[in-house]
């Protein structure tokens, strides 16, 4: 999905000037000309890139422009930096989000909001982390009885569903008032 | 070693109502819990492993704060009646924490029905009221650390508690609802156990 930088190198040893990303509108599948980093298998989407439409991938991805409509990263790790802002409904293996999402976050393995992260949405993922500076409004569904229609990636549930008993009787006590 | 090199812990004090609440809820498939206080990282992860529950967070402490700051505090209760988004009968918990403690007697009013609206028979609202006066403007994250142990983290509200409600005020504010277990802590906070019927 990723194009990347394909540009050869200068011989004078020179990093090649990265091409810069162009803003992508419409509902059609973007093709993005990611600034390419050096670490393996990441590509950032800048802080100047406007995406707007589908986001689908293959590898793990850095937002730190702005993106409205769907990313779909299954296997890999999105990340939401400092400077991104998202609107969209993001489905990927695992969410690390330092900027702003507003939409439904559904990940297979984690979902990280960090310190001064925000997420304006519905979470499902089996594993949830929430920093103290961080903002969250929204639902948090963890999946336990390995709800695999919400997200069809994930993995089978690590703790075995509790054994279903009929609902307690909903009988209340008498309002007893005990000194602990 | 500087001044600012000192780390204060939060207090912890025990609860015994937690555990009666997760006890009420451990027998349900897939729960829905309402937290009406700020997120706490630590509680959305212990309630998911506890109870593998879905959990919306609405922190009506933050409305209750933008309302005193903005000095709209007579439009909190027509907000409250249109702030949860819950359909009727939808949930089977809810945590209130403290913030009945906060809040003038219409907002409360129209808080508690809202709840009760939202419960489903059966359903368990957890709630926490102090027996006496506190004069500093802070609200209290609790932060659970086990079932019988939470942790008390204060921090900056734009105004203090309101009242002191006797039982027989909260036993009215929450007319649908019948108390199931009550609890009074040595700190001086009451823990009370609702049951939808």
């Amino acid at each position: 999905m990723w194009k990347r930088d394909e540009a050869p190198k200068p011989a004078s040893g020179q990093p090649a000037q990265p091409v810069p990303p162009p803003a992508v509108s419409g509902a059609s599948v973007p093709r993005v000309e990611a600034s390419h980093h050096m670490e393996k298998d990441i590509v950032n989407i800048g802080k100047s890139v406007v995406i707007k439409g589908e986001l689908n991938g293959s590898e793990d991805l850095t937002v730190e422009g702005h993106v409205e409509g769907t990313i779909q990263l299954r296997d890999h790790v999105l990340t939401i930096g400092p400077n991104g802002r998202i609107k969209a409904q993001v489905f990927a293996k695992a969410v690390i989000v330092l900027g702003e999402v507003t939409g439904n976050v559904t990940a297979s393995d984690k979902v990280d909001i960090r310190d001064n992260g925000s997420v304006d949405g519905d979470i499902v993922s089996p594993r949830v982390a929430i920093a103290e500076g961080a903002h969250f409004r929204g639902s948090v569904d963890m999946q336990r009885k390995g709800n695999a229609a919400a997200a069809p990636a994930a993995k089978p549930a690590e703790k075995p569903a509790a054994s279903a008993a009929p609902p307690a009787a909903a009988v209340p006590q008498a309002a007893a008032g005990q000194r602990a | 070693m500087g001044a600012s090199d000192w780390v204060v812990e939060d207090p912890v004090f025990a609860t015994k109502a937690l555990r009666k609440f997760l006890a009420s809820l451990t027998s349900r498939e897939a729960p829905v819990l309402l937290d009406l206080g700020p997120v706490v990282g630590s509680n959305v992860n212990f309630f998911g492993e506890q109870l593998g529950c879905k959990i919306f967070i609405e922190d009506i402490f933050a409305n209750l704060d933008q309302h005193v700051r903005d000095q709209k505090l007579e439009e909190l209760p027509a907000f409250l009646k249109k702030r949860l988004p819950q359909a009727d009968g939808t949930v089977d918990a809810v945590l209130c924490w403290d913030l009945f403690d906060y809040m003038d007697k219409p907002s409360a009013q129209e808080l508690a029905i809202q709840l009760t609206r939202v419960l489903r028979p059966g359903g368990t609202l957890l709630g926490f009221f102090a027996t006496s006066q506190a004069r500093d403007t802070r609200y209290t994250k609790y932060v659970i650390v086990d079932e019988v142990n939470l942790k008390h983290r204060p921090y900056d509200a734009a105004r203090g508690r309101q009242t002191i409600l006797l039982n027989r005020d909260i036993i009215r504010l929450f007319e649908g609802l019948r108390v199931s277990d009550s609890f009074l802590l040595q700190n001086n906070l009451r823990e009370i156990l609702f049951r939808k019927p």
